[in-house]
């Protein structure tokens, strides 16, 4: 039967020091699912996508993406990732056609100026390709992060709090981006403190605190709100 | 090797554009040698004694200057976290890095010799070019060792002031090849210079080969 979760983890722990930041993480996201993980800072939310995006090698565990190891096969896993986080990983001394450019180079893709162009006009910034990011609102690296991270066409995409900063307009198109993605069946891991944003095209929820899933849930499903609710008034849910 | 030369003449671009990394190497390295120039006054014997040690001081403190700026390029913005992401193998992000730390340092040396060849009465001729392979060879161990160096120093507090800590022990044995390999060149006497250049190569390929091996743990948060 084929394989169809596109991501996989088995007791994930992760320890910095004395310092657990995952203590047993086990989660199955199909494909084509978008998920959330709400959680509180430090609940391990940060930690858990750095893992599935091979940046963090886990203590102990097992995680997949679309069916392959990340530790056995990480270079193959990072062809079907796109991971943004609180940084958006560009250079500020070069401009968005060049950084889009050197990352497309990156992941083998000499002609991707076509894609490139389409990904500009895509996130609003084919007026601003010419000028170096450095000269970027936070909200304009966002989204030309936001286009990092759909260069390669990966089928699994890690959003790490990706509505930090942005403002309405930005959230707006980060929305019809993310409608776009899941429409063409790709499957989204999103992060965020932001309830209404979490929970508006996701089809499941989860809330991490300490380093563990403590809820999950159908994101349809009233009792998410009820749990988070009581997760932020009193801590774990019941 | 594409993704290698991709880091290479990203490296580049952003180098002519902002010149910082350059400027500051070269500036270092030529004062370095104008305040040795003004603090000695020898004989041509002794000069011939003195002046590698200048010369190789100018350069290993040039490379840790321009190795520091390297870092905080990929460190600004988490960049080197993006190079991460991509589907390469840390090693071949390491090799990247090398060559560009290589190719900056080597731009800087173009200057920095000479105006060493000028200070100390030499001639552009063979000697010149038997310094320039030396340099290069010493270069290639510096930058190799270098390089991760300032990887593993970006996750400490004190970055700037770590990388020299950890960088200048190591490449005491490639300095002191370095200068008496000079040295055997400015007196003339080339008959066991040989064993110096064995050594600077032998540092290089070591420092190269376990460095790509290790570089995995260098990034690793």
């Amino acid at each position: 039967m084929a394989n169809t979760l596109a991501l996989e983890s088995e007791d994930i722990r992760k320890t910095f020091g004395h310092f657990i930041a995952l203590s047993g993480l086990t989660l199955s996201v199909k494909r084509g699912e978008f998920l959330t993980l709400f959680g509180r800072n430090g609940a391990g939310k940060t930690t858990f996508l750095k893992i599935a995006a091979t940046l963090v090698r886990p203590t102990h565990g097992k995680l997949r993406i679309e069916g392959i190891d990340i530790h056995q096969e990480p270079e193959r896993v990072r062809r079907h990732i796109g991971f943004l986080s609180h940084n958006t990983y560009l250079y500020r001394d070069l401009n968005p056609v060049e950084n889009l450019r050197f990352f497309g180079r990156l992941y083998g893709m000499p002609d991707s100026e076509d894609r490139i162009q389409k990904l500009l006009e895509r996130v609003g910034l084919e007026r601003r390709a010419s000028d170096p990011t450095r000269a970027f609102s936070r909200g304009l690296h966002q989204r030309l992060g936001l286009a990092r991270v759909m260069l390669h066409d990966p089928s699994v995409m890690l959003l790490d709090e990706p509505y930090t900063g942005l403002d309405a307009n930005a959230v707006e198109m980060l929305n019809q981006m993310l409608d776009e993605a899941v429409a063409q069946g790709k499957t989204v891991v999103l992060t965020t403190h932001d309830l209404e944003q979490g929970l508006r095209a996701a089809t499941r929820a989860a809330i991490i605190d300490r380093g563990k899933i403590v809820f999950a849930g159908d994101a349809k499903d009233p009792g998410i709100r009820e749990a988070y609710g009581q997760y932020v008034r009193m801590g774990v849910p019941r | 090797m594409k993704p290698v030369a991709a880091i290479v003449f990203k490296d580049i671009v952003i180098e002519m554009r902002s010149k910082e990394s350059l400027s500051s190497t070269t500036m270092f390295g030529v004062l370095v040698l104008v305040i040795f120039n003004f603090a000695f006054e020898p004989s041509s014997l002794e000069r011939a004694l003195i002046a590698p040690g200048t010369l190789w001081v100018a350069i290993s403190f040039a490379a840790i200057l321009g190795l520091n700026r390297s870092l905080a390029m990929e460190t600004d913005n988490d960049c080197l976290q993006g190079l991460l992401l991509a589907p390469l193998s840390r090693g071949d992000i390491y090799l990247g890095k090398v060559a560009s730390n290589f190719t900056f340092m080597i731009i800087a040396e173009l200057v920095i010799l000479p105006v060493f060849v000028i200070f100390n009465n030499l001639k552009f001729n063979v000697q010149f070019l038997e310094i320039a392979a030396i340099a290069a060879l010493a270069t290639l161990a510096i930058a190799s060792v270098g390089t991760i160096l300032s990887t593993i120093s970006a996750n400490t507090r004190m970055k700037e002031v770590m990388l020299p800590v950890l960088q200048i022990p190591l490449t005491v044995p490639v300095v002191i090849a370095a200068v008496d390999a000079t040295g055997r060149v400015l007196t003339g006497e080339t008959a066991e210079i040989s064993s110096w250049l064995y050594l600077l190569a032998g540092f290089s390929i070591v420092y190269l080969t376990v460095s790509y091996l290790v570089f995995e743990f260098a990034v690793e948060e």
